[in-house]
Formats: C-alpha cells, sequence, structure tokens
C-alpha cells in the first residue's frame, strides 16, 4: 500500500494522518503540496487531510478543490484509484465534485468537537473490510460545517445504491435524534462515491488509533486499506 | 468595468446563518421581519469593456468557483 497526503495551505491534520498511515501500512506516506501536479508513481491511496484549507474562505473547500494536485486526484479516481478524505478533505472532495453534495455550517451553529459514535454501514469496502457490518465505532468530530446536504435526489441515490457509508449514532448503535451532531440529512457521516473507492467523511479516525489517547476504534479503517492493496 | 455578483442559497435551502440573524433582529426588537437569508456579495473590476464577453467571463467564474450551484443561486450585475 503506497499512499500520499495532500497538504494545502491551512492543513493542520496530516501529521496525524501520517501517523495512523504508517503504523496501518508500514511505512510513511509522500507528503504532496497542493500545488503540485502528479502523484508519486504507484500511488494505492491519496488522503486529503483535516484542517482549515486556505482559511475555509469562500465556503470550506471550496480554493482547495479546485488547487492544482485535484485534477490529478481526480484522474487518479476516475482510474479506481483509492481517495480518502476526512473533515476539511471531506468538504474538498464535495467542493471538487469528487463527490455529491456539500457540507453546510452545523443546524445549531455551533463547532462541535467531541468523541462521537458512528454505525458503519457495510464492510464490502476497502476502507471498512476490518469492521463489522452495523458496528458501533467510537471516534472524535472536530468541525463547524459537517452538516451534510443533498437534493432529494441525491439522497434517494445515495440510499438506494448503498453509498452512505457510516451514520451518527449513540453508545448502543441507535442512529439519529441527540446523537445526530450538525443536523446532517439521514444523519450522514461519510459517503462513497458510485465505485467506493472514494470515500468522505467529518469524522476523524486517524486520531483513535492508540489507546493511549483515547481509544483504537479508528484503525479498522486504516488496517482495512492497507489489506485493500 | 466594474461588475457586481450576488450569491443566494437556493429556496428550500436551511440557512442556520440566516436564521440566527432573524433571531437576533427579533431580540433587538426590530419588528416586521418575517425572514432573514444570508448571502454574499462580491465586487469585480474586469479589465475589458465589452458587457457580452464581461457576462460571459462572470458567468464562468460564478460556475467554477463563486457559487456551489448545488445550494447556491447566482446573479450578475453589470
Amino acid at each position: 500500500m503506497k499512499s500520499a497526503v495532500v497538504v494545502f495551505p491551512g492543513s493542520n491534520r496530516e501529521s496525524d494522518m501520517a501517523r495512523a498511515l504508517t503504523q496501518a501500512t508500514g511505512c510513511p506516506p509522500s507528503m504532496l503540496w497542493h500545488a503540485d501536479h502528479e502523484l508519486p508513481a504507484g500511488t494505492d491511496l491519496v488522503v486529503l487531510p483535516g484542517g482549515f484549507s486556505y482559511g475555509d474562505y469562500l465556503r470550506c473547500g471550496a480554493i482547495a478543490g479546485r488547487a492544482a494536485i485535484m485534477d490529478a486526484v481526480r484522474a487518479h479516481a476516475a482510474r479506481g484509484g483509492l481517495v480518502l478524505g476526512v473533515c476539511n478533505g471531506f468538504q474538498i472532495l464535495c467542493e471538487s465534485g469528487l463527490l455529491p453534495g456539500v457540507l453546510m455550517r452545523n443546524a445549531n451553529l455551533r463547532f462541535v468537537c467531541r468523541m462521537q459514535h458512528l454505525r458503519v454501514e457495510r464492510n464490502d469496502t476497502a476502507f471498512t473490510r476490518q469492521y463489522a457490518k452495523g458496528q458501533t465505532i467510537e471516534v472524535c468530530i472536530a468541525h463547524g460545517e459537517g452538516n451534510y446536504e443533498a437534493d432529494d435526489a441525491t439522497i434517494e441515490r445515495l440510499e438506494g445504491e448503498g453509498l452512505v457509508a457510516f451514520r451518527y449514532c449513540d453508545s448502543a448503535g441507535k442512529v439519529g435524534g441527540e446523537a445526530n451532531p450538525n443536523g446532517s440529512r439521514n444523519d450522514i457521516a461519510g459517503i462513497y462515491s458510485d465505485g467506493r473507492n472514494v470515500l468522505g467523511l467529518m469524522p476523524h479516525p486517524e486520531n483513535l488509533i492508540d489507546a493511549l489517547v483515547g481509544g483504537t476504534d479508528g484503525r479498522g479503517l486504516f488496517e482495512s486499506l492497507a489489506s485493500a492493496a | 468595468m466594474k461588475a457586481r455578483v450576488v450569491v443566494t442559497l437556493k429556496s428550500g435551502v436551511l440557512d442556520p446563518q440566516g436564521k440566527a440573524i432573524e433571531g437576533a433582529l427579533k431580540s433587538l426588537g426590530v419588528e416586521g421581519v418575517a425572514s432573514v437569508r444570508q448571502g454574499k456579495v462580491f465586487d469585480v473590476e474586469l479589465a475589458g469593456a465589452d458587457a457580452s464577453a464581461a457576462k460571459a467571463q462572470l458567468q464562468a467564474a460564478c460556475e467554477k468557483l463563486l457559487a456551489n450551484t448545488v445550494i447556491e443561486n447566482y446573479q450578475i450585475d453589470l
């Protein structure tokens, strides 16, 4: 598994992401700059990390979504290559057209930073093989714009084609209600592209890889990826 | 040539910021406010003087960057 992490001006979770990838795959990812035009030869997985690219100017992820490197990321995804976007990375994937919909301001207008349970919707993808279908995992969230919105036709398609990756739930696995931290449609925390080779999610699995700091429920995602290629 | 681009949320898209402003206006005692929707204004200076070319350039700017047409509409005033 050869991975690469794209760093934009204002990214701040790239080191956490690199640590998680190194732990799972045994080798550190290449760190790419937003102005690069190519991915390193043989890249299997491209990761867009969290942060505040371009200070969230205009709209979250809007300017990063049009950065030079994104043409290479789009081409990689079109070839079936794996792409992971976490938090601001998810916002960038939506703004770049790699995933449908948009992340709006949290419905309660508050930045939320807390531990959060998620339900794993399916475990037959490159990102979730090490989890069980329907498993509840505990990771963390830290965002002000994580309220996933799309038009009704898009939501219907995501649901109908099994493209919802994770939903917000409580510790017992009950989806929605108070467990939804941001007003996201259908309690959506993460979605796949049509080919399920692109995943965007608001929560931070890369921060839950060490028992010393909160838990290890995020490891499954990286171990799944490590065994995928 | 000067132009103004106004980007607004499509109707039906939840606007929590507009709702918060609406609530603040009501708490300030500003009467008769039925609802508030927040948008963005871009004042753009263009090098050329041809209005139809300018309109086409701004349309491209809106489609490519200034508006997210999933949730936003835009209006160009020259």
